[in-house]
């Protein structure tokens, strides 16, 4: 029966998918079944492009290259899909000093190998243990951390949650009011006050609210901010002190969203928003373009933080659980 | 980066000079340092090799100037180098037609929608009557997001509320232009992506609809190595005029706009450098150049100060300080000086290897030092700014608790006043070159 409510939630949300789909002929007509499966198949497709811009170069060259020549073009895929020079060079060294004795066919599974290790050791799925769960949402402007919130909201719905978003970006033009549209799709509340708020005292009526209508889950949006801006940065402190204050304890998770697309400077993102409020969870957007998101590699081997999960659409149920394995094998 | 570019290119050329010409040989190293430095800046690797590969041929040969070092003449053919590629000169707008029509197209999330309320101010403030049309119907509250900033600009917008499709908007947000008499449109669009090609087509219909003079593909300038793809699919399947880079207010060193300019070919226009919609800039490529080498953007930082520091006040000043007559007050003028050039960050951020020593010494500016400063001088009478030598202890907590802090920081005020007095002192005796140092207004 579980699918068949969730067969519900879908025809109920069919009013807004259709709008974008208007263009595609006969999308309109598509049925749940054609939606799920298109859903799969642009993940599917997404993945294998990253993968072919990779396998590309490298199996082309399992034509009689020497295996310097081949390592030197695995690090260069690598610096392509934004690991970074310094990561890249690192890991393909890594590989060579394991290489001796192998042959060449070995060297893509050895890559993968090494990739997928990195990152399995910040594959941890978010566990929502008690109750209520407070998560908060950080990142730059535009990353994805209003529509991740949605998705999330809608995913926690469906097992049986209960949801409460609080719309704690008061900066942003109609950020409210689109955080609110979230509400509706999924079905949850939202806490509000007037834009040009303080972000503080909205997640103070937030926390009451969720304590009072018993809450399962409390998401917190917060308004997207470059991470180099001190008094931004300290705003966000705050903010976090004020769900601290108001329950003990809390938020019990923070997770800094990043754009697939982004470069090296996400680096500097994760560590400054993780020195600010103390990152405990990753959710990396946008994967279902060209972009390969490699940039996720660096930020696991120096700052262990979890990844949580990839966006990959803009599609209520386009939230994924980040599995490191799927992962590198996209990559190479 | 620890080390800035130019200071590594000193230290492996520093033996050409005996050499007499720059040669394959001994650019091998500085070469390689250019191509970590633009990878580490996102520029793309295939971008990167072509770059080093012009590089080099301009380099080699080059006899070495007596004029300069040979890690000084290494910098400045790679910097007129990538100056050149992003864009030699400066290129604005090309507003044909009436009403002439610019859209924004880009990736979800970039800053288009923001990008079409800062244009309509900038427009505005250049007396054009710009109109704001929302084609955006498909993320939730897009249409009201820009209304809210039309309204912020007071600029009108075109009523898409009721609208069914992006084409039905750009249809009617014409006919009302025609009627009402707006000289310019400037069209938002939904951020999509390049290979989702129903979407891609809808903005060729979009396209044929408008005619527009203008189409900007509004790009973040934190983007990785995938910039060319996107750059490429927009400009393939609509063909952009132009590039807007937004979000360049952070410490993202921008690599991608090259990437974006030597794949399409486009000049890129504006840089986005704030939420507010007043933080829109014209593109200068020899600052971004200056960026993406982590060489700093010293021009800009000049332009600024000029452009903030008058000459006037400057004179005053100095004529103030020969007198050795330089009270608090004129302190505070200077802060407030230094405050119009924009955050202490965004200054600082222009300064050459700034944002190396920032990451390597972990500094962080704190933005509210100056209001603290401006509330303490603002408690002060008038004689005690003219004369902070009567400013006894009791006077000293006054002061904290006018401005709501502690008696420590304004002793640490009074103090920096008169450290800054007494190299003052020693400015006025090194004569006029000495003070022109001391004010941006006055560098020339
Ligand atoms: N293709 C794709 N688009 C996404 C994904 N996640 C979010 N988006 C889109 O990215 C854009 C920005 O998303 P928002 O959720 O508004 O981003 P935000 O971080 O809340 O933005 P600010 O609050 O303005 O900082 C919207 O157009 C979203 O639809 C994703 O996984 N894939
Ligand atoms: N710091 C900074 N933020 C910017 C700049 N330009 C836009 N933003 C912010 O980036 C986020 C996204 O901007 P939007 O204008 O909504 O982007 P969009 O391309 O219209 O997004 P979609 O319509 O969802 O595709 C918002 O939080 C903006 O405030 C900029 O130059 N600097
Ligand atoms: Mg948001
Ligand atoms: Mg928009």
């Amino acid at each position: 029966m579980f699918f068949y409510a969730k067969r519900e939630k879908f025809e109920f949300d069919s009013k807004w998918w259709t709008l974008k789909e208007g263009v595609n002929a006969g999308a309109s007509s598509m049925g749940m079944f054609d939606r799920v499966k298109a859903g799969f198949d642009s993940l599917k497709a997404g993945l294998a492009r990253t993968h072919n811009a990779i396998m590309g170069s490298v199996e082309s060259a399992f034509t009689g290259e020497s295996r310097e020549e081949l390592l030197e073009r695995l690090e260069e895929s690598l610096i392509r899909s934004d690991v970074g020079v310094k990561a890249s060079s690192e890991i393909v060294d890594h590989m060579r000093t394991k290489l001796v004795g192998k042959d060449m066919e070995k060297l893509r599974e050895c890559l993968r190998d090494e990739i997928s290790g990195i990152l399995q050791a910040v594959e941890r799925p978010l566990v929502v243990d008690r109750s209520p769960f407070v998560i908060m949402v950080l990142g730059v402007n535009g990353v994805g951390k209003t529509t991740t919130i949605g998705k999330l909201a809608h995913r926690c719905q469906s097992t049986g949650k209960s949801v409460l978003l609080a719309a704690g970006d008061t900066f942003r033009a109609a950020a409210i009011e689109q955080l609110e549209g979230w509400g509706k799709r999924v079905g949850c509340p939202v806490i509000r006050q007037a834009q040009g708020g303080d972000p503080g005292a909205v997640v103070f009526d937030a926390m009451n609210a969720a304590v009072s209508r018993r809450a399962d889950v409390v998401i917190i949006d917060t308004a997207g901010r470059l991470h180099t801006k001190v008094n931004l940065m300290e705003e966000l402190k705050k903010v976090k002190r004020v769900i601290s204050r108001e329950l003990p304890g809390a938020p019990h998770e923070s997770i800094l969203v990043l754009d697939a697309g982004t470069g090296q400077n996400a680096i500097n993102q994760a560590r400054l928003f993780n020195e600010a409020v103390e990152v405990t969870g990753i959710a990396l957007t946008k994967l279902d373009g060209t972009a390969k998101g490699g940039i996720i590699i660096p930020i696991a081997r120096e700052l262990k933080i979890p990844i949580r999960f990839i966006g990959v659409g803009e599609g209520i149920d386009d939230l994924r659980d980040f599995d490191a394995k799927d992962f590198a094998e996209a990559l190479i | 980066m620890l080390e800035s570019l130019s200071e590594k290119f000193r230290k492996i050329l520093r033996d050409v000079r005996g050499q007499g010409s720059l040669s394959e040989s001994n650019i091998q190293e500085a070469l390689k340092e250019v191509r970590l430095a633009l990878l580490e800046a996102d520029v793309n690797f295939t971008v990167v090799k072509d770059f080093v590969a012009a590089v080099k041929e301009k380099a080699m040969g080059k006899e070495v100037l007596e004029s300069l070092s040979p890690g000084q003449q290494f910098t400045k053919i790679v910097h007129d180098e990538l100056t050149d590629l992003l864009g030699g000169t400066d290129s604005g707008l090309e507003l044909k037609g009436r009403p002439s029509v610019i859209m924004l197209v880009g990736l979800q999330g970039s800053g288009k929608t923001t990008t079409a309320a800062k244009l309509a101010l900038l427009l505005k403030s250049k007396g054009r009557n710009p109109y704001i049309v929302p084609a955006d119907l498909f993320r939730l509250a897009a249409v009201l997001q820009l209304k809210k900033l039309a309204a912020e600009v007071n600029v009108d917008c075109f009523d898409s509320e009721n609208m069914k499709t992006p084409a039905d908007v750009c249809r009617e947000a014409l006919r009302v232009a025609g009627i009402k008499g707006y000289d310019t449109l400037l069209v938002d669009t939904a951020g999509r992506l390049h290979v989702d090609s129903s979407l891609m087509q809808e903005l060729q219909s979009l396209k044929e609809i408008l005619k527009p003079a203008e189409i900007l593909f509004v790009a973040d300038s934190m983007t990785g190595q995938d910039a060319v793809n996107t750059a490429k699919g927009f400009n393939e399947s609509v063909g952009i005029t132009g590039v807007v880079l937004t979000k360049f207010d952070g410490d993202a060193r921008g690599g991608a706009a090259l990437s974006m300019r030597m794949t399409t070919g486009k000049p890129i226009k504006f840089i986005g450098t704030g939420e507010k919609v007043d933080c829109l800039e014209v593109f200068h490529p020899a600052r971004l150049a200056g960026r993406i080498l982590d060489m700093g953007d010293v021009l800009t930082l000049i332009e600024k100060a000029q452009a903030t520091f008058d000459e006037k006040q400057a004179k005053e000043l100095e004529k103030k300080i020969r007198k050795d007559a330089f009270t608090l007050e004129d302190f505070k003028d200077q802060l407030q000086q230094i405050k119009k050039l924009g955050s202490l960050e965004s200054i600082l951020s222009m300064v050459p290897g700034f944002s190396a020593l920032k990451q390597a010494k972990d500094i962080k500016i704190d933005e509210k030092e100056i209001t603290r400063v401006e509330a303490i001088i603002n408690s002060m009478t008038r004689k005690e700014k003219q004369d902070v030598l009567c400013l006894n202890a009791s006077r000293r907590q006054r002061i904290a608790k006018g401005s709501g802090t502690k008696v420590q920081d304004v002793n640490k005020l009074i103090n920096q006043y008169q450290d800054m007095r007494k190299m003052m002192k020693k400015m006025k005796s090194a004569g006029p070159r000495g003070l022109r140092g001391m004010f941006p207004g006055r560098m020339r």
